[in-house]
């Protein structure tokens, strides 16, 4: 277990935790996923899990989504960044539970863009970071959730 | 309806729009079901994005991801009739995934 | 059978209903269209259709067939374009039928399913689906983008408008509503939600050309079966039949209201 957690913390991709055969061969790929940063129950906890406690402010990172969400269950979000050699973006919903929703890396060959649908619980700032050069850039949006019409 | 999945690709000026939609309930565990007790957790994890065999994107997503997860991606360099290939991990260890042409 | 999930909302809503002018801030207008426009885009509404042309194929019931054979108007099997003229009058039933009618005219007759077992479950949840929305979504899909072209040429076919017509304006129920009481005047809306006036084509065109829907608060496909079913609940009236001839009446009203909008195909919305 001890070797699993050292090479998750190195980085090691799938290949070369399939290659110490420390993962069945059989899946699609190594199970890597960021207990600590999903797990975290406020902002500030998810952004220091992924080292990005220190994110600037910066307009090359844009968020596309609507002011008003008809129904939190289902709210379309459009996230991209302009930073030159973006590596990877984050999505936090503030209010949510557990804020951090997705983070998602991208190679050279990808554009650093992506469409989500996500759940707001409440009207919630939404937070967006992304990473380029091991430096962290952020932007914010607030989106209001409604209930729609007789609630049925 | 359970590993229900389908991807689309078109390519215009060398960069490919993904489109993959998926079948699953995502549950985040605060749900009660018709029999009133809350339904377990139950949401994809990993997603992997890969074009011609070569990884191109990974995401990490939560159970706060909506149901019936729908993504899109845009690849550089894609051509016409390029492979993209779609895979999904969730916390039960259930996988699924699909492929599509680049039109 | 009935859950009143809405009682104090819809009091509300009568209230607001008498009130009338500018439904609400035109930027708030903007942000809700902006809304619907991005969760139509990312929709899982494909997936819908894939099932439902699955159980299209599927063998079963007594008979052990598909539904493949079934007659939605235009010759048994035939799915494209279907969609789009229905409701319409049909010989062997001698009926105007819509498309769920048709259906449970086809598992009946073509699988030998009886009517209770095959509307079992005809509105489902995230829990238990419906097949019959998964079907309905399918066919309906096979008309996207052609225009809507519901025909009252037969003498039943125009009896079941006029009657639509009429039960549209009907006021009864426990609280005196009609379907005009949210849908028959400009400018209401119901918190946050616009009400087009579905009694004209103004109003009735964008509204029936994107049913059925997959509707993200329920994660399931609804059709316009269940959409009609459901206001007769908001508005306090009995449960309509399923497929019944007020319900077929009602839905040939509104989509002759609608004819040559283009059908957008299944829609999504919230």
């Amino acid at each position: 277990m001890n070797e699993i957690r050292r090479m998750v913390l190195r980085g090691a991709g799938a290949a070369a935790m399939l290659a110490a055969g420390l993962v069945a061969t059989g899946r699609a790929f190594a199970a890597t996923w960021n207990k600590d940063a999903f797990g975290a129950k406020n902002s500030h906890d998810a952004l220091a899990s992924l080292g990005a406690q220190n994110a600037v402010q910066s307009k090359d990172v844009i968020i596309e989504a609507p002011e008003i969400a008809e129904n939190g269950a289902v709210v379309p979000i459009e996230v991209s960044s302009q930073v030159p050699g973006t590596r990877s973006i984050s999505v936090l919903i503030e209010k949510n539970p557990f804020p951090l929703t997705a983070k998602f890396d991208f190679t050279p060959e990808a554009v650093p863009f992506l469409k989500i649908n996500v759940k707001i619980s409440e009207s919630s700032l939404v937070r967006v970071v992304a990473e380029a050069g091991g430096k962290h850039f952020a932007a914010s949006r607030e989106i209001k959730v409604t209930i729609g019409g007789c609630g049925g | 309806m359970a590993g229900a999945m389908k991807a689309r690709a078109t390519v215009k000026d060398g960069i490919a729009d993904v489109r993959v939609v998926m079948n699953h309930p995502m549950e985040t565990g605060l749900r009660k079901g018709s029999d009133g007790k809350f339904v377990p957790q139950h949401f994809i994890q990993n997603i992997t994005v890969k074009l011609n065999g070569r990884t191109v994107v990974e995401g990490q997503i939560s159970q706060a991801v909506s149901r019936n997860p729908v993504f899109s991606f845009r690849i550089k360099g894609a051509k016409s009739g390029d492979k993209v290939q779609i895979s999904w991990l969730d916390n039960k260890g259930e996988t699924n995934n699909t492929e599509a042409a680049v039109a | 059978m009935h859950a009143y999930r809405c009682s104090a909302l819809v009091v509300v809503a009568a209230a607001l209903t008498i009130a009338t002018g500018p439904a609400f801030a035109q930027d708030e207008k903007r942000e809700i269209e902006k809304y619907q426009k991005m969760i139509a885009e990312g929709s899982p509404v494909e997936l819908f259709e894939l099932e439902g042309e699955g159980l299209w194929k599927k063998k079963q019931g007594p008979k052990n067939a598909s539904l493949e054979q079934c007659d939605l108007g235009l010759g048994a099997g035939v799915v494209k374009g279907a969609f789009v003229n229905l409701p319409r009058y049909f010989k062997d039933t001698d009926r105007v039928e819509d498309l769920e009618s048709r259906l449970l005219t086809c598992m009946m007759t073509l699988q030998g399913r009886s009517r209770e077992e095959a509307t079992k479950r005809t509105f489902g949840n995230a829990d238990k689906p419906s097949e019959m929305e998964y079907l309905v979504a399918f066919v309906a899909g096979e008309s996207r983008g052609s225009p809507i072209a519901i025909s009252t040429a037969h003498p039943k076919e125009s009896a079941a408008y006029e009657l639509g017509r009429k039960l549209f304006f009907y006021r009864s129920g426990a609280w005196d509503f009609s379907c005009a009481s949210c849908h028959g005047e400009e400018g209401k809306r119901i918190r946050m939600q616009e009400l087009p006036v579905l009694s004209l084509p103004a109003g009735a065109r964008p509204a029936y050309s994107t049913w059925p829907a997959y509707r993200v608060s329920n994660s399931q496909m609804k059709s316009m079966q269940w959409r009609l079913n459901d206001c007769y609940r908001q508005m306090r009236f009995p449960e309509p039949g399923f497929a019944s001839d007020a319900t077929i009446a009602l839905t040939m009203f509104l989509g002759v209201t609608a004819n040559d909008e283009p059908y957008r195909g299944p829609g999504t919305k919230r």
